[in-house]
């Protein structure tokens, strides 16, 4: 058996866990806040020590796969036992979920350390300081449950404590409507693809205890999945539109499913609209979730399920042509913001989008990869901007920054870094991990118009490029364009917060290296140098493509030069001739204000979808039915037809005379005597 | 004591005490201008029915008959009609319409009819019994024996009844 | 006791129970009402003492004797209500009573 059982598994998500309860209740119970001593060891020791833990078991699980050794897992215990069907809260160490954990927990560290100095701005009160790092502790247990878990059930659980917890992280400043109606908008459309993933669930378990083996758990269903890959769905003539039709593989619809779950989660077209405004939250949670870790819990199903969705090829392509528009979509957008989370959030959106290409191109490696290098420079960036928002005191319109290199050296050089890594600059982490996903997607010959996906994400780079530079050059360079009071108090970060932005900086640099193509390595002499992906073959295996060196090298050159292309064009309009882009923007104005305007797709949800809806909820469900049936029929109804009763006949009965009543208990003695006797 | 023939003595009790205990009731029941008059009725029918027990060779019962209920219980109800100062149809209630003399005679018939329906056992008449059956001693007996504890629960009962009506008619004193 | 047969005392006992009745539900005043129950309680007591003579056994003659009892700490208790009712309302009608009317 290629299995070992760790009982330390547990204690990653555990101990975050255990520290936001011990928080939590301290809060809740307690007259007073904890000292923020406490609150600091418990809120940033619980991760840093998950993290150590992490770092020890996937080492372990690494220096054993020579012997055969391929997974750890921890069983809690049984869950569900129902008949032939068993669920366990249970734990699998593999190699995807070891990249997951170690991201999660070393990011996460690096985070709740920023959260330290940047939280202490909130001196509003503080019990919104310990009231955080809860939910930032909640959320850490809830996202390792969801990489850890080793069935569908316990990556649910997971699914749902971090959309619970982005809820509650989003409108951390709920006293502001703004905050809380972002927070809610980001609960409810990720519900939306909550339900699209418990179709898949209930698809995929239905359709295995059909074949005879009831699972949900990852292991089991790999090894079973053989059992539906024949398997199809008949649609229902109404559906007659519809592609394949009359009838669709059955993997092919729960993979859908499935993946409806990880448009919501992970932000891609139609359900993206939650996380710009998700930008609401504190910036270490915008770093944290909305970049890092939340966000990615999408792509980790799609590569968990791999072994459903190699054998669904309908639903394979979806997700790359849905990552591919998305990535296109968001850039495009991301070109005209003015708020420098907004421009991170829908950069965000656009690597997501990448990595879905990745998923879909089967190049789930690649995936995990830019899943990874994509953490260190995302975070990177966001805690920079959050680092810039406290320098200018909470001014997030980069209109109104400008020049603050020389005020705030360390966050300028590292913003710089990560900016150097998004744009795909040779060298740093960002360039390896996106040319893996272009050269798979180039290479993915059973996917219809992949070329055209490769066009899309090589657009897509030098967009990035182009708007991450504008940003940083907006930001960092010229004059400030801030107003006399802020510049004054302009000034560089604590250490704090600037300590974890240059460890991610170094990560965002160096991280590449554990993706280092083949082709490359060879140059320097390390056979095999694309660890990670010879690490993940195991369990998310990508199929094998021939490609020889020169193609890779020609791609990369491709790529590189679309990237510098925009940088250049950057550079031009925002560091040389800064009168440009006003120009630009006034020649083609109404096209300018669309995607400003990021094309006005929350207008239309809301006129389409949201206001019909909740009309038809006040008029019809409310009042009609609430008001109308239930009280007005049900409630009240029954209880006047009772009142009628008695107001209307019963009452009359009492006379108050004495010999009514005595009249009337003659009357039924007689007949009580009668019937009595009457057998006799 | 049996006696053949038509007209013996225990018939001519029978008829004439029964008569008059149901003459008493409709006095009663009849006599609307004085409850007086209603009470005096009462107590010719108590002693008509005394007759009766004793004919029914229950003497101690006849003899409490007498002794309780006319003359204890009867002359209670003089009393009170006595200290409420009530006197004639003015204050006692009004006229009884012909419409519901009517109706309550037919009530009675009924109502008899009914009843004795009920009440008839077919039983064979009479038994033997012997002397002592009924008398004082008879009773007593029984009564401090295996009744015992219902002789108890009467006295408490009667306690209680006398406090009660004590209280009850109390006038509040200011 | 010679040709009166045990039927013709039950008749009697029926005929002063329905007397009672009818004078209850007929009469006003609140007196008469009450002795006419008394009526009913004697026609109960002779329906007994005649089946216990009619079957031989004093039982019934107890019973009667209890009920009896009853009847007078009834009575007493009874007038007394009705004096203090007469005195707070100065009428001895008894639909003058009728406060509990819906």
């Amino acid at each position: 058996m290629n299995e070992h059982v760790s009982p330390a598994l547990r204690w990653i998500p555990l101990l975050p866990l255990a520290a936001a309860v011990l928080s939590g209740l301290w809060l809740v119970f307690a007259p007073r806040h904890l000292p923020r001593a406490a609150v600091i060891l418990l809120a940033v020791g619980a991760p840093i020590a998950s993290f150590a833990i992490s770092l020890s078991q996937v080492f372990a699980l690494a220096t054993s796969f020579d012997s055969g050794q391929m997974f750890m897992t921890d069983n809690l215990y049984t869950w569900i036992s129902a008949g032939d069907f068993h669920a366990e809260l249970s734990f699998l160490l593999d190699p995807l979920s070891s990249v997951m954990i170690l991201v999660v927990t070393g990011v996460g560290s690096l985070i709740h350390i920023y959260s330290v100095g940047y939280m202490d701005d909130d001196h509003r009160d503080d019990r919104g300081f310990q009231r955080f790092f809860v939910y930032l502790n909640l959320f850490t247990f809830a996202m390792l449950m969801l990489v850890l878990g080793d069935n569908l059930l316990v990556m649910f659980v997971g699914w749902e404590g971090v959309g619970l917890c982005s809820y509650l992280l989003i409108g951390f400043w709920f006293l502001d409507d703004a905050n809380a109606a972002a927070g809610q908008k980001a609960f409810v459309v990720n519900r939306i693809g909550d339900f699209g993933f418990l179709l898949g669930i209930f698809l995929l378990f239905w359709s295995f205890a059909d074949a005879g083996a009831p699972t949900v758990e990852f292991r089991e269903m790999a090894a079973n999945i053989g059992l539906l890959s024949e398997k199809v769905v008949a649609l229902p003539s109404w559906l007659s539109f519809l592609p394949g039709f009359p009838s669709w593989g059955l993997l092919t619809l729960a993979c859908l499913c499935l993946f409806l779950g990880a448009c919501g989660k992970s932000a891609q077209i139609p359900l993206y609209v939650w996380l710009p405004d998700a930008m609401a939250g504190p910036t270490p949670v915008s770093a944290l979730i909305h970049a890092a870790t939340m966000v990615t819990a999408g792509v980790y199903m799609v590569c968990r399920m791999s072994f459903a969705f190699s054998l669904a090829p309908g639903a394979e392509a979806t997700v790359a042509w849905v990552g591919a528009a998305t990535a296109l979509f968001a850039a495009t957008i991301g070109l005209a913001q003015t708020d420098i989370k907004k421009v991170l959030a829908y950069s965000t959106v656009s690597q997501l989008g990448y990595m879905f290409i990745a998923a879909g191109v089967a190049g789930y490696s690649a995936a995990v990869f830019h899943l990874m290098t994509h953490a260190f420079f995302k975070a990177l960036l966001f805690l920079g901007a959050g680092s810039v928002i406290l320098g200018m005191h909470h001014e997030q319109d980069i209109m109104k920054m400008g020049g603050l290199r020389t005020r705030m050296p360390w966050t300028s050089f590292t913003f710089l870094v990560g900016v150097l890594a998004i744009a795909g600059v040779p060298g740093f982490s960002g360039f390896f991990s996106k040319d893996e996903i272009l050269l798979a997607a180039h290479e993915a010959h059973d996917i219809p118009g992949h070329h055209t996906i490769w066009l899309i994400g090589l657009v897509t780079a030098g967009l990035t490029a182009f708007y991450m530079f504008r940003l940083y050059y907006l930001v960092f360079t010229g004059e400030s364009r801030a107003d006399h009071h802020t510049r004054e108090h302009i000034h560089e970060s604590p250490g704090w917060i600037v300590g974890p932005l240059v460890i991610l900086a170094f990560l965002s640099f160096a991280g590449g290296l554990v993706g280092l193509p083949d082709a490359y390595g060879a140059l320097v002499g390390i056979p095999q140098s694309n660890s990670l992906h010879y690490f993940l073959q195991p369990v998310a295996a990508s199929p094998v493509h021939e490609v020889d060196a020169a193609t890779e090298f020609s791609l990369a050159v491709t790529t590189t030069l679309v990237g510098f292309a925009g940088i250049a064009l950057a550079t031009l309009l925002y560091l040389v001739r800064r009168d440009l882009p006003a120009q630009i923007a006034g020649a083609i104005r109404p096209l300018y204000e669309l995607v400003r305007d990021k094309y006005r797709i929350d207008e239309l949800y809301d006129a389409v979808i949201v206001k019909p809806l909740v009309g038809f909820s006040r008029v019809v469900l409310a009042r009609g039915v609430d008001q109308g049936l239930i009280d007005g029929l049900g409630v009240n109804g029954v209880a006047s037809v009772f009142r009628g009763a008695a107001d209307g006949v019963l009452k009359y009965a009492q006379t108050g005379l004495a010999q009514s009543y005595m009249f009337a208990m003659l009357l039924g003695g007689a007949l009580l005597i009668a019937w009595l006797v009457g057998g006799a | 004591m049996k006696l053949a023939g038509l007209l013996t003595p225990q018939f001519w009790v029978f008829w004439i005490f029964s008569s008059a205990a149901v003459a008493g009731a409709a006095g009663v029941v009849g006599n609307v201008r004085n409850p007086i008059n209603s009470a005096l009725s009462l107590v010719v029918s108590m002693l008509a029915l005394a007759g009766l027990y004793v004919l029914l060779e229950a003497q101690f019962v006849g003899l409490i008959q007498v002794m309780v209920y006319a003359g204890a219980i009867v002359v209670l109800f003089l009393f009170v009609i006595m200290l409420l100062n009530l006197r004639g149809s003015g204050a006692s209630g009004a006229e009884l319409q012909p419409l519901t003399k009517l109706v309550g005679t037919g009530l009675v018939v009924l109502g008899t009819l009914f009843l004795v329906r009920v009440l008839a056992t077919g039983r064979a008449p009479w038994p033997d019994v012997d002397p002592s059956y009924g008398t004082t001693r008879a009773i007593g007996e029984a009564l401090y024996s295996d009744y015992v504890l219902s002789v108890q629960v009467a006295g408490v009962l009667l306690l209680a009844g006398i406090l009660a009506a004590v209280v009850l008619a109390k006038k509040k004193v200011d | 006791m010679g040709d009166i047969s045990p039927f013709q005392f039950q008749v009697v006992a029926a005929l002063i129970f329905m007397i009672g009745v009818v004078g209850v539900l007929i009469r006003r005043n609140m007196i008469v009402m009450f002795m006419c129950i008394e009526l009913m309680l004697n026609a109960a007591n002779l329906s007994l003492v005649a089946f216990s003579r009619e079957i031989g056994d004093d039982q019934g003659q107890i019973l009667a004797f209890m009920v009896m009892v009853v009847a007078a700490v009834e009575v007493a208790v009874g007038l007394a209500i009705i004096i203090s009712l007469v005195r707070n309302r100065d009428t001895v009608n008894i639909e003058d009573a009728s406060q509990m009317k819906w």
